[in-house]
């Protein structure tokens, strides 16, 4: 590759909201060629950063330059068109509509003023294949498409602008461990075009997997900027939260109980999942690990009532039971907490009490009142920062959402706590407190049932990890076992070290999990 | 049930309906000692099927954008009063009473995407309100029918080519322009981009108020265009047949029978246009039977709820179950148990 040449320099970027200073004099420099990891907790303005270069915000103060000349953008088309593309976190895709027409929306090809659906076809095809993507057919509905391939399509929308620069916002915050391969890859085929790549992640692993230079952002502040060969996990994460995490995966409480079994599943199944025999234990944290559409939330369904087990049995603290709802399921003692917190987690446009209320006003009306006097505790407890209890969710960051997800769901004063992707798209200290809580409760005699795409967290959680594959448990390993073993129980395969696990740069990530 | 319905698309459905329902009317109408398939008869059906289609297919593209419009019966009478005078029974006044009703509505189009896409009411609202001003300014000028169309105007309603009535025609024209405007026009696409996620459209650089107002004017026009037509077969425009007719509710109904997301985004003409038919049929065999037309109304009722319900149905479970579905028998064995 010729020397690295720099294709956007910003300088003293600054944004304002309603007088909160959440960008200050921020530098960036990228290079063709190059990835460039963007971290820090959330709120420290990441997202901001990205809004400023897509042409979704203006800075208020600060400058951009492109290839040495200073532009500034007032929509998003013209940072698309000045070869700015931005993936963003949520999906900007139409599900009803075709691959070729989500890339080629607004820029169709037309051949005598009517659209060319075969050129659109054909070029798209091109697109993908340059990309190194396969088994994409243009036509397809995105709807039909799984969560990767809708990334992927998100991914060739951006390149399709001829995009020299491409930020990407927690791409693989959706994908299971083996999607995130296929992504690297496409990633190595852009850089080696010279596209400069802006990568925004939480996922320390990848930061350091992809990235040649990284910069750390601290409440709107630029904390460094440094080589990635210069860093280590420990180091940014101590950059990142400005503190060290000496153990960032709590051990359990001293003096927890496994006691009797909490939760029993009996070859369980439902339209989803098979055979399921499980045994969970109050005082248990176990981690459910598997690749994307393997029937880990369709088990948590079938235990839930939203997709009843129509097989088997299941018995809640040795009582046997089969909720056909998750009214019946909450009124057993479970609660689940989903993988989706805006969708299915909170009402969003309800106050911080009324979402922390909602599960037992519902259900059990009886113990509202009780569980109004608990709630400014239960929050202060969790660390939710917010400015009082009548804020709506919706002002929130993910972390702090996530947390009143998990008071909505610790009022009810459940036996059995369900936990699907409990950390996705939040920052490395709410993380923190929420593995704090998962041992908490533990401590207090609940059983929590784990699901998690990130390997890492599986085994540094777990007092057992279960392996699920193809809608049965292929089954169980003990705390830290390698993310290899579980990778091959998930997979069904024996994965060569080479090819899917960079081993040398996961054992870093292993250090910092003790 | 649900996995034979797997794989028809939504207007596979609408369509297999519409059949079912010509052979059950068929049969139907045979029981009562007549033939449905009488050119007569055919006329009848076709003729139903064209002023409530040309509304259809305006409401199909208003919907499709994510609005609603509810001013479409009020423009049909107010354009067919309009024209009716503007004629006054002269054969020369013709091109311009026609001219001068689609521009009216034309205008009232324009007025319901600019309030829709700028004012940001939505279309349900904006098109209510242009909908109580027309009937306003109707009730206030125009007592009883009004005005008078030539001989020529009348013909257009009169003429067939074979069994098919000629109006039947130009709303099959008018269909198969815009089939093509959404499937080959970069206006139909943004169209139905603007409909599945406006948020969406502005980040793809699409001027998202472009297609709300190219919808809500052609919508308007087409209305206009029915109200013509009903001014041919009349005779004389009358300034309460639209809402006569229940066109606003009608159409949408058809809109959606015919598969259309309610919310925008998905759906199509040729759904549309066989949720039309699939009434028309009704009405028709109703018609020739007799029935009570109170129960007609129970009946459509009836119909238009069933198919969303279905739709609503096949929309939940996307994802094919892995493990076979155990029958309801099976469920409830394995309850007692």
């Amino acid at each position: 590759m010729p020397a690295t040449s720099v294709v956007l320099q910003a300088r003293g970027l600054t944004k304002s909201f309603v007088g909160h200073t959440v960008l200050e004099d921020v530098d960036l420099e990228l290079r063709a060629g190059e990835v460039l990891g963007l971290v820090g907790e959330n709120g420290a303005g990441k997202s901001t950063l990205m809004k400023i270069l897509a042409g979704v915000h203006s800075p208020d103060s600060g400058t951009v330059e492109l290839n040495g000349e200073a532009v500034s953008f007032s929509h998003p088309v013209q940072a698309q068109q000045a070869g700015i593309s931005t993936v963003f976190q949520e999906f900007n895709l139409l599900p009803e509509r075709s691959v070729a027409e989500n890339i080629y929306l607004g820029r169709e090809p037309r051949r005598l003023g009517l659209v060319d659906v075969g050129q659109m076809h054909r070029d798209t095809e091109e697109l993908l294949t340059g990309l190194g993507v396969t088994g994409l057919r243009p036509g397809q509905r995105v709807r039909s498409l799984s969560v990767a391939e809708q990334q992927i399509v998100e991914i060739a929308k951006a390149v399709s602008y001829d995009a020299r620069i491409i930020s990407m916002d927690e791409p693989t915050a959706a994908l299971a461990e083996h999607e995130v391969e296929l992504l690297y890859g496409i990633i190595g085929t852009l850089t080696a075009r010279g596209v400069a790549i802006l990568y925004v992640s939480h996922r320390l692993k990848e930061i350091f997997r992809l990235c040649d230079t990284i910069t750390v952002l601290k409440d709107g502040r630029q904390v460094t900027t440094q080589p990635a060969s210069s860093l280590d996990d420990a180091e940014l994460v101590r950059l990142m939260v400005g503190r060290s995490i000496s153990s960032f995966f709590p051990d359990p409480v001293e003096g927890t109980v496994v006691g009797e079994p909490a939760l029993e599943l009996r070859d369980a199944g439902n339209g989803y999942v098979d055979g399921v025999d499980l045994t969970l234990r109050a005082g248990e944290v176990v981690g459910i690990a598997g690749l994307q559409g393997s029937g880990r939330t369709e088990l948590f369904e079938g235990i839930f009532g939203v997709r009843p087990f129509t097989r088997g049995t299941m018995s809640i603290a040795g009582t046997q039971v089969r909720p056909r709802s998750p009214r019946a399921a909450i009124r057993a003692g479970l609660a689940m907490v989903t993988e989706d917190r805006k969708a299915t987690g909170l009402a969003l446009n309800q106050t911080i009490l009324d979402n922390a209320l909602g599960v037992v006003r519902a259900v059990f009306p009886r113990r509202t009142a009780q569980a109004r006097r608990d709630v400014p505790g239960l929050l202060s407890s969790l660390e939710v920062s917010a400015r009082a209890t009548d804020q709506e969710v919706q002002f929130l960051s993910g972390g702090n959402q996530q947390k009143v997800v998990l008071a909505r769901w610790l009022t009810t004063e459940p036996r059995v706590v369900l936990m699907d992707e409990p950390t996705r798209g939040i920052d490395v200290g709410a993380k923190h407190s929420i593995y704090e809580l998962m041992r908490s409760l533990a401590a207090d005699g609940v059983a929590v049932l784990m699901v998690s795409s990130e390997l890492p967290e599986v085994i540094g959680m777990s007092d057992r990890i279960l392996v699920m594959r193809d809608g049965r448990l292929a089954g169980e390993l003990p705390a830290g076992s390698s993310e290899e073993t579980v990778l091959q129980l998930a997979t069904g395969v024996t994965v060569a070290p080479t090819t899917t696990t960079p081993a040398p740069t996961d054992a870093p990530t292993e250090e910092v999990a003790r | 049930m649900r996995s034979r319905l797997q794989p028809l698309t939504s207007t596979g459905i609408v369509v297999a309906v519409l059949v079912l329902s010509l052979v059950v009317g068929a049969i139907l109408t045979a029981v009562e000692g007549r033939n449905f398939l009488s050119s007569g008869n055919i006329d009848a059906v076709l003729t139903g099927c064209s002023i409530l289609g040309l509304i259809a297919i305006g409401q199909t593209l208003v919907i499709l954008v994510g609005s609603l419009d509810l001013s479409v019966p009020f423009v049909v009478s107010l354009t067919s009063v309009v024209a009716a005078g503007q004629m006054a029974g002269e054969p020369a006044n013709v091109v311009p009473a026609v001219l001068l009703a689609l521009g009216i509505a034309a205008v009232i189009g324009l007025a319901n995407g600019l309030v829709v896409s700028f004012l940001k009411v939505h279309g349900f609202i904006a098109t209510l309100g242009m909908g109580l001003i027309i009937s306003g300014y109707l009730g206030s000028n125009y007592q009883g029918s009004h005005g008078l169309a030539p001989r020529s105007f009348r013909l257009i309603d009169a003429t067939q080519i074979g069994p098919v009535p000629l109006t039947f025609l130009i709303m099959l024209g008018c269909a198969l322009l815009a089939i093509v405007m959404l499937r080959r026009t970069r206006l139909g696409h943004h169209l139905y981009a603007v409909g599945g996620s406006p948020e969406v459209a502005r980040l793809s650089g699409i001027r998202t108020s472009v297609p709300v107002i190219a919808a809500h004017v052609l919508c308007s026009v087409l209305a206009a265009v029915a109200g013509l037509l009903l001014l041919s077969r009349l005779s004389v425009g009358s300034p309460t047949i639209g809402s006569q007719g229940d066109y606003d509710l009608m159409s949408i109904a058809a809109v959606v029978l015919g598969g259309t997301l309610l919310a925008g985004g998905k759906g199509n003409i040729v759904g549309t246009l066989a949720g039309v038919a699939i009434f028309a049929v009704l009405d028709n065999v109703m018609g020739v039977m007799q029935v009570n037309p109170f129960l007609k109304d129970v009946i459509r009722g009836l119909v238009i709820v069933a198919a969303v319900a279905v739709y609503a149905g096949r929309e939940i479970d996307r994802r094919p179950a892995r493990f076979d579905r155990p029958t309801g028998l099976d469920a409830v064995l394995q309850e007692t148990k």
